[in-house]
């Protein structure tokens, strides 16, 4: 007998119980599928995590005054740098980096224009800030309208400011082509831009943002308070390292820098449990799934011991019969896994489309589903063909 | 010439509890193209007999040659491939497998002697034709008439070319105008030469024999 024999007559001892076969199936589809969407809903998660890490967040090192307490008790500080975005500005994988600091103006009311005599002005308490003009950059600040100041305005302490879009919106300030003022207490600051986002650092959107040194020769601001970094793709771990020497070569410990995970360590944790959890009721229903194959076949056997007489008296060996069932129990397994395999990545697509992630499935998942399926039928149903196989001719025959 | 069957003092003991001596000792020799018939009432031992004869069964003791080969010595393997070359069967019960076409029943034997596809469904074809079932090809045995069925059977049983045609009671589940239609079937393949052993308690199936044995108790008289 050929193989394409025996599994022509596998095909038809299945294709002629339809019924029976979703029966069979029943079990391994629920477990393939759990198996298939836990694993690929946790792929689809991890890289929706990723993305949006990898493109925002892990380019981002953020350096920071720390303190430390002496061995005598004293405790050391330390200031950063103004030119510290220079410094950093020399380390490889350094895309940007920028000072900032919230800027005290003694209590000095901000003021917008236009004013007018008869309903007086527009007082609102919006926070002033000053920032290097790489910091903008750094935070991924974007303009909604005019344009930031330079290196010049900031080098010449000039009057300029730029206003976060709440603090626009709260000052009256909506165009920038008349060059309009705002007044912070007495002094006029012109403004030249309008920011529309940040990445991060949101606080800019409330607040009036002006150069370091006009901050430092108006306010006598005395240090950053810290510097932002942006860095290219995957080179936060290394720039994190070196960021603080750079800045501080004689006090590095002194500052803290705040470097995001290394990649991989955050998705892989995020919903670990939950995947656990999904791997062991897919286990479970794949091994109810297999012994359901097992007891069907076997019961399949003692139904068919008719036939498995006459296959015998036509000059069917014993290896026959048992390679009959044990084809048989091996495709319901894996039409079983191709039923289970697509209803979990249509799982997988539809809380994909419902969450609003992209999908994103293993390949040789969707091919390895069915192929466990074809397995766990093998296995279960190797019991059921050894039975079929002792079964007597003229038992059998005599029973038809 | 060889003959087909010799059998010298075949006995058939079933271990009990308690011991069932089914075949005492048959002393049995079938002639090439002899058609013979074996009668004998209930539980006389005539299915334990076709059982032995057709190599479905190992007898306790005695001597078999089947076509001059001494099948007691024969591995389960060898036995199962003289079987499928060498005897065909025809059952009470037909045992066809239902939701498969006619055409398919009766390729079944052939598949297991590797013939290949395209002889097979040939081989098949012509057979059915000869039991007058060309129309039927297609069909699903369950819609068959009982003769027909019967006839599809025979038709399985021929294709391998047998030595020797066995039934049991071949027209035990048939009204006599579907009995008549088999055994003038059988008729026809005796008059072409066939070696046919047919097994019946009904002595108007056994009279259409060209020779009668009585089996009683195990004992052929
Ligand atoms: N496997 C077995 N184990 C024990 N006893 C058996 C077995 N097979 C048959 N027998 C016994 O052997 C005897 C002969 O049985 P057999 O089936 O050959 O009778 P039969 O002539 O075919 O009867 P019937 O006309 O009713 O079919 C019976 O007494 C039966 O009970
Ligand atoms: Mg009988």
């Amino acid at each position: 007998m050929s193989v394409r024999d025996l599994c022509g007559e596998a095909v038809a001892g299945v294709a002629t119980r339809p019924s029976r076969l979703a029966l069979t199936t029943l079990g391994t589809v629920l477990g393939i599928a759990a198996l298939v969407a836990t694993l690929g809903l946790g792929q689809t998660a991890a890289g929706q995590i990723s993305e949006r890490f990898d493109a925002v967040a892990a380019t981002r090192v953020v350096i920071e005054p720390a303190e430390r307490e002496g061995p005598d008790g004293q405790v050391d500080a330390t200031e950063l740098p103004w030119d510290a975005p220079e410094r950093l500005g020399r380390l490889a994988g350094v895309d940007s980096a920028g000072t900032y600091a919230a800027v005290d103006v003694g209590g000095a009311s901000v003021v917008g224009l236009p004013v007018t005599a008869a309903t007086g002005t527009l007082e609102n308490v919006v926070p002033v800030a000053a920032a290097s003009p790489g910091l903008f950059a750094a935070v991924g600040a974007s303009l909604r309208t005019g344009r930031l100041y330079d290196s010049g305005h900031d080098e010449r302490a000039d009057r300029v400011v730029v206003l976060g879009k709440y603090a626009a919106e709260r000052l009256g300030v909506n165009r920038v082509d008349s060059q309009p003022s705002v007044f912070i207490g007495n002094r006029a600051f012109t403004v030249v831009g309008i920011i529309d986002s940040v990445d991060h650092r949101s606080g800019i959107l409330d607040a009036v943002v002006m150069p370091m040194g006009t901050a430092r020769e108006t306010y006598g601001l005395e240090a950053p308070e810290a510097v932002e970094i942006r860095t290219a793709l995957g080179a936060a771990q290394q720039v994190g390292g070196q960021a603080r020497l750079a800045v501080s070569p004689n006090d590095p410990d002194l500052l803290a820098a705040d470097v995001p995970p290394p990649p991989g360590s955050l998705g892989d944790n995020v919903s670990a449990d939950v995947n656990g959890l999904f791997l062991a009721l897919g286990g479970l229903s794949l091994l109810v799934g297999g012994l359901g194959i097992a007891n069907v076949t076997l019961l399949s056997v003692m139904e068919r011991v008719s036939e498995i007489g006459l296959r015998r008296a036509v000059g069917a060996g014993r290896t026959h019969v048992a390679g009959q069932f044990l084809v048989e129990s091996g495709l319901v397994g894996l039409i079983g896994g191709l039923i289970g395999a697509a209803a979990g990545v249509l799982t997988t697509v539809g809380v994909s489309v419902v969450r609003d992630w992209t999908p994103l499935l293993d390949t040789r998942l969707a091919v390895a589903a069915p192929l466990l399926g074809a397995v766990i039928g093998l296995v279960a149903g190797t019991y059921p063909a050894w039975r079929a196989s002792t079964i007597e001719p003229i038992a059998a025959l005599r029973s038809g | 010439m060889t003959p087909v069957v010799e059998m010298d003092g075949i006995g058939r003991t079933f271990t009990g509890p308690p011991p069932v001596e089914a075949i005492r000792t048959v002393d049995l020799t079938l002639e090439q193209g002899e058609y013979l018939s074996i009668v004998g009432p209930s539980g006389s031992g005539k299915s334990t007999l076709l059982h032995l004869l057709g190599l479905l069964d190992r007898p306790t003791g005695g001597v078999y040659r089947l076509d001059g080969i001494d099948v007691r010595t024969l591995s389960e393997r060898r036995r199962t491939r003289l079987r499928g070359e060498r005897i065909g069967f025809v059952f009470q019960a037909f045992h066809l497998l239902p939701r498969r076409t006619v055409l398919e029943n009766v390729e079944l034997a052939m598949m297991y002697l590797r013939v290949p596809r395209r002889e097979r469904t040939a081989r098949a074809r012509a057979t059915i034709d000869r039991v007058g079932l060309a129309h039927r090809c297609d069909f699903d045995p369950l819609t068959l008439s009982g003769g027909e069925r019967q006839r599809v059977a025979v038709a399985r049983a021929l294709t391998s070319e047998p030595s020797l045609l066995l039934a049991d009671e071949p027209t035990g589940n048939l009204d006599s105008e579907n009995a008549a239609s088999v055994l003038d079937l059988f008729d026809e393949l005796h008059a072409e030469g066939l070696t046919l052993a047919v097994i019946t308690h009904d002595d108007a199936v056994s009279r259409r024999a060209q020779r009668r044995v009585r089996i009683v108790d195990g004992v052929l008289a």
